[in-house]
């Protein structure tokens, strides 16, 4: 049923029927294999990949390095649960190489984003350094290309001429 | 020379009297129409969406870095040929001799043409099964041939069958096609139904053109059988191949034709005087993909069936019924309930809905009442097309949802 997470991956509004039509099962088999998955956890959720910049052109979103010190016993996860905990943070990971934390955030403005570093994060107990990188153009995010017009079918008909 | 010299020349008897019969075209105007309007959604186009799979594009490019810009041998390169036979062995368990048994063409559609040519007398006779591709026709009337057209029918599956072949069987008989997995309707012919034409073939001292282009484009359990497979028509049988829909490369122009050398030998002479030697790149890129390329096939093969059967059920629910292709990427659902033509009916759709669909009549006057989609497109660009469909349809019966 790989293919079926294949599909939801790149469109999680297809209809039950639509998908069984597509995977050869019946849409009772399908909807069962959602629910399957969403039981395990392997689908965490459904939502719109929304080109915000098009919305609010003050909007921004950084992404941050942080070197931590690690605590004993729990290591990073200590850490990295009390940042994930901020509304203004996206996603937050455990880096190999040159620093320890990745975390992605976004504010109203850059203003906004440079605030919250300073006054959340870096005040933070175990945090030694942070390194914010805005984010100045999304070209491609979450496998969909972004600020591109339709993209334009180049191919024509040669039936005709 | 000034202008206006040239009017008194009257070209129309200048021209040649064969050529001059091809008819253009007839869905022209609609393309016309089509490709002036905005926003329109096709479903028209005949060739895969995907882009060439990178391995093969990137042998291209470095044949050119490598500064091979020469003509290739006439008959193509030999490591291309060695590797063709091997696909076709892998593939088709078909056994030919890379050295005589093969032409590398510019695409597929040189190989139909070279094919046509070295083997028409004039005034012999082509059974050209219909609906189908649009170039049989007029290559044979540029070979001073004639083609005879024979129907297929839906409750035959868009199949040839051995009763409708060997009625337009006459002494002038040489040539018969065999255009399956089939454009536009995507039926096949399982091997069963090959057999039986085989024997028609045998009694009447046929050849066989068998244009597989879509060969590696079948699905479900069934996989294409190769009309040179069924005992005894590999010596009878020229079989056209080639690349651009099994991997993506229509733009390479690539393709070839394999037989027997005494035909081959004919062919090639044509080929080696009008066209000299198919692209180089493409020639270095194509081996490529013959290596390393059958998982491509797999992968997009895999992308095509889910496209297939979401394009047949939609059709189906919409109330236009469409028999299940088993090959190509093409559906050709009926639209006779809907009292238009398939003209009508397109160019209708065209300006209600802005969805473009080529009217089935384009392949064969058998095709009329039915209309060919092509599903080489997104499944978000398919799910788009058919709702628009749907609203048209439902507008049409006079719904009042409309």
């Amino acid at each position: 049923m790989d293919r079926l997470l294949a599909l939801l991956n790149e469109n999680a509004r297809l209809s039950n029927r639509q998908l069984a039509v597509m995977l050869g099962k019946t849409e009772e088999e399908v909807e069962d294999a959602v629910a399957a998955y969403e039981k395990e956890g392997v689908i965490r959720g459904y939502k719109a990949l929304i080109n915000w910049e098009k919305i609010d052109k003050n909007k921004a979103s950084a992404l941050i390095e942080l070197r931590v010190s690690p605590k004993r016993e729990r290591g990073f996860d200590e850490i990295a649960g009390k940042i994930m905990q901020f509304e203004e943070v996206e996603s937050v990971y455990l880096m190999s190489g040159g620093y320890d934390l990745a975390v992605k955030v976004h504010g109203k403005s850059m203003q906004d984003i440079a605030m919250f570093v300073m006054r959340r994060l870096s005040t933070l107990d175990s945090v030694l350094s942070t390194a914010t990188h805005f984010i100045l153009t999304r070209y491609k995010d979450g496998n969909v290309i972004l600020n591109t017009e339709d993209e334009k079918d180049e191919r024509r008909s040669v039936l005709c001429d | 020379m000034k202008e206006g010299v040239c009017s008194v020349i009257d070209y129309q008897c200048m021209l040649n009297s064969n050529v001059k019969k091809m008819k253009p075209s007839g869905i022209r105007r609609f393309f016309d129409i089509a490709s002036e309007m905005d926003h329109v959604i096709s479903l028209s186009i005949g060739e895969p969406d995907f882009t060439t799979p990178w391995h093969v594009r990137e042998e291209g490019i470095h044949s050119l870095e490598d500064g091979k810009t020469w003509y290739s041998p006439n008959r193509g390169f030999i490591e291309l040929r060695e590797e063709i036979c091997r696909f076709l062995k892998r593939h088709y368990h078909l056994q030919y001799d890379p050295k005589t048994d093969l032409v590398v063409t510019v695409g597929g559609s040189e190989a139909i043409d070279l094919t046509i040519r070295s083997l028409l007398e004039p005034g012999e006779e082509v059974l050209i099964p219909e609906p189908s591709f649009v170039c049989y026709k007029p290559l044979t009337l540029a070979a001073r041939g004639m083609p005879v057209p024979v129907v297929t029918r839906q409750q035959d599956l868009f199949r040839l069958t051995a009763e409708e072949l060997e009625e337009k069987i006459t002494p002038k008989t040489k040539l018969l096609i065999l255009p399956y997995p089939n454009n536009p309707t995507g039926a096949v012919m399982r091997r069963e139904n090959l057999e039986a034409v085989a024997r028609v073939v045998q009694k009447h001292n046929l050849l066989v053109l068998a244009d597989e282009i879509y060969g590696e484009l079948t699905y479900g359990d069934y996989r294409h059988v190769s009309f040179a497979e069924i005992d005894g028509m590999k010596e009878r049988t020229i079989l056209v191949n080639g690349f651009s829909k099994a991997f993506a490369m229509t733009g390479w122009r690539l393709g070839y034709a394999a037989g027997p050398q005494e035909i081959i030998k004919q062919m090639t002479k044509l080929h080696q005087f009008g066209i000299m030697s198919a692209p180089t790149t493409a020639q270095y890129a194509a081996i490529e993909a013959m290596r390393n390329g059958d998982g491509d096939i797999v992968s997009m093969r895999e992308q095509y069936d889910m496209r297939r059967r979401l394009i047949v059920d939609g059709f189906n629910a919409i109330g236009l019924t469409c028999f299940e292709p088993e090959g190509a990427f093409y559906v050709f659902p009926c639209i006779k309930s809907t009292g238009l033509t398939s003209e009508q009916f397109c160019e209708k759709l065209l300006y209600a809905e802005k969805v473009a669909v080529v009217p089935g009549n384009a392949f064969g006057d058998c095709g009329e009442g039915y209309v060919r989609v092509s599903y080489s497109y997104s499944i978000r660009h398919i799910t788009e097309a058919l709702s628009r469909i749907e609203h048209f349809i439902r507008k049409l019966s006079g719904g009042v949802n409309a």
